[in-house]
């Protein structure tokens, strides 16, 4: 398949906007319980909240960029029923509802208790809107790994592992983002963090490692004995109806040589997991928000040659049919 | 229930690129607009088709046999790039199952084309819509042409018959007993999508000579050649001329 950038970047920015707001959330989870000193509602939650609503908002902006037709996207939640990509259309939006809750919400201090825990816990708003916002979290990395997961047919998506992927992919570099943007507005909590993006990275390489271990020992299920449905083993293109190009020799092919797909994966799994993982472990004993941050921007690119890599790699049963390309 | 339908017979396709035509001179006419295409007659012609006629060589020379290979929206009865649609667009009709891309609403987010293993579908590079073949649903159901003409352009288009058009759910029909008693088959039916279309195999024409073929048996001189040849004043068919 081709690496379309506007998905490249809406998978990677809104996984990290979901992270970011995961993390956000698992601190006030821990202060609450008295596990963590509790951080500044208004310097950490709120804008850490708006830090993740920018990168969801950013990750929306750049779906429009694959739409054919962006003015009609809003007819994109329709199909709900039967659609992973109605119901991302849908969670998104939700999402970021949330989170633009939870942030306002700890920005003016809005927290009228909703429940008391028989131990004496107050539960308030921000706790119920926090809530929210994760299972939508969860929902939207559902959403969006299943939108490539439930194709049978793409062979190397059909798994999983997509799933997983997606959802430790996300968290890990959300987390990150986190521990980086902690080191400012609340020190005390980036170890935590910080801990929690190293096992969330090291996680996350061992499922996307095993999805590429189990597509190298994939095996095509469509030949082009079944596309043609002629029982011969040698047959061979000798044209594909036409001479220039067509929707279908653009959008089912990377266009990259092997060698380049093979550089790719390898700059993912140095920029993705190995460089993030060193200068997390370096950078969180000494709480040092500029080699967290510099540990999210190599993460986040990384990630983008993941995502790439992750495209390229599926390869279409329709390339049969062009099997000059292919 | 009604499924039309295309069988195509590849013993009797002959690559002339017919179908291709006609489907795109219907379709780029008709009521939804130009099919687009973009340079014509520049270095990378490119556009959008809903017919294409590949080519395949099987076997090995001496031994090879080319087949002709025409593509199109099989609208399959099961169909993987239906339930994907966000917006409902794109759909599969209930009463005669072709299936259809409501180009109004389509968003151009090109995931059906992803869905579709046959590589069916394919977006209009200036509407900016997904489109494919509609088994001309705008001609076939038109009351002001002769029967015999409410049929796919590229069916009528093509010059040796090799595509046929009806309802496969119905046992009589052409198309149903053409699959039937040809071996009519599915692409890729690995997959489950149960495709509409069918096709019919390379059918090799082979006869069988027999010794006895050879010899006459039946004559009484056992010689091969010219008979005697019968003496004038023999009676002929026409009674004026001997042979």
């Amino acid at each position: 398949m081709r690496p379309d950038f506007s998905v490249l970047f809406l998978t990677t920015l809104i996984g990290a906007g979901q992270g970011l707001f995961l993390a956000l959330f698992t601190v006030q989870l821990y202060a609450l319980f008295g596990q963590l000193p509790a951080p500044d509602g208004h310097a950490f939650y709120a804008h850490g909240s708006v830090l993740a609503l920018a990168l969801l908002a950013g990750g929306l902006l750049a779906s429009f960029f694959h739409l054919g037709r962006p003015e009609r996207a809003w007819r994109a939640a329709a199909m709900w029923r039967t659609s992973w990509l109605a119901r991302e259309v849908i969670v998104l939006p939700g999402l970021m509802g949330a989170v633009l809750l939870f942030g306002a919400a700890h920005l003016l201090g809005w927290r009228p208790a909703l429940a008391t825990l028989p131990s004496g816990l107050a539960i308030d708003a921000t706790v119920a809107l926090g809530i929210a916002g994760t299972v939508l979290s969860f929902a939207l990395f559902l959403c969006t790994a299943m939108i490539y997961a439930c194709l049978p047919f793409l062979r190397e998506w059909a798994s999983p592992l997509t799933v997983v992927n997606y959802t430790l992919l996300g968290g890990a570099s959300g987390f990150t983002l986190a521990a980086a943007f902690s080191a400012w507005a609340a020190p005390d909590v980036t170890r935590f963090l910080a801990g929690w993006a190293i096992v969330l990275t090291l996680l996350g390489a061992l499922s996307r490692i095993a999805s590429l271990v189990r597509n190298a020992r994939q095996k095509p299920r469509s030949t082009l004995q079944t596309a043609l449905g002629i029982k011969h083993p040698r047959i061979v293109q000798r044209s594909a109806g036409f001479l220039g190009g067509s929707f279908n020799t653009r959008e089912f092919f990377h266009g990259r040589s092997a060698e380049a797909v093979r550089t790719i994966k390898w700059t993912f799994v140095v920029l993705a997991f190995a460089v993030p993982l060193a200068l997390l472990a370096f950078g969180a004993p000494r709480a040092s928000g500029a080699v967290l941050a510099a540990a999210f921007v190599v993460q986040y690119l990384g990630l983008l040659a993941e995502r790439w890599h992750f495209f390229a790699q599926a390869s279409h049963p329709q390339n049969l049919y062009y099997q000059d390309i292919a | 229930m009604t499924q039309l339908a295309l069988v195509i017979d590849l013993n009797v396709c002959v690559g002339c690129h017919a179908c291709v035509t006609s489907c795109k001179e219907w379709n780029t006419s008709g009521s939804a607009g130009a099919l687009a295409d973009l340079m014509p007659y520049g270095k990378d012609p490119s556009g959008a088709f809903f017919n294409r006629v590949q080519t395949f060589e099987v076997g090995e020379y001496p031994n090879t046999q080319t087949v002709h290979f025409p593509k199109s929206c099989l609208h399959c009865e099961d169909p993987p790039c239906v339930p994907v649609c966000p917006t409902g667009a794109s759909y599969k009709r209930r009463e005669d199952g072709i299936v259809l891309v409501d180009y109004d609403k389509c968003i151009g987010c090109k995931y059906c084309s992803w869905a579709c293993p046959y590589g069916a579908r394919e977006v209009d590079p200036v509407r900016k819509v997904m489109t494919k073949c509609t088994l001309c649903v705008d001609r076939i159901y038109d009351r002001e042409r002769p029967a015999a003409e409410r049929k796919p352009a590229c069916v009528l288009a093509c010059p040796t018959s090799a595509r046929l058009f009806g309802d496969i759910h119905d046992p009589d029909s052409q198309v149903s007993q053409a699959i039937r008693e040809h071996g009519g088959y599915a692409l890729m039916p690995e997959w489950g999508t149960h495709p509409a279309n069918h096709y019919l195999p390379r059918r090799r024409t082979t006869s069988h000579i027999h010794e006895d073929e050879l010899t006459r048996t039946d004559n009484p001189l056992k010689v091969d050649g010219l008979l005697p040849r019968p003496p004038k004043s023999d009676p002929s068919l026409d009674d004026v001329m001997s042979w």
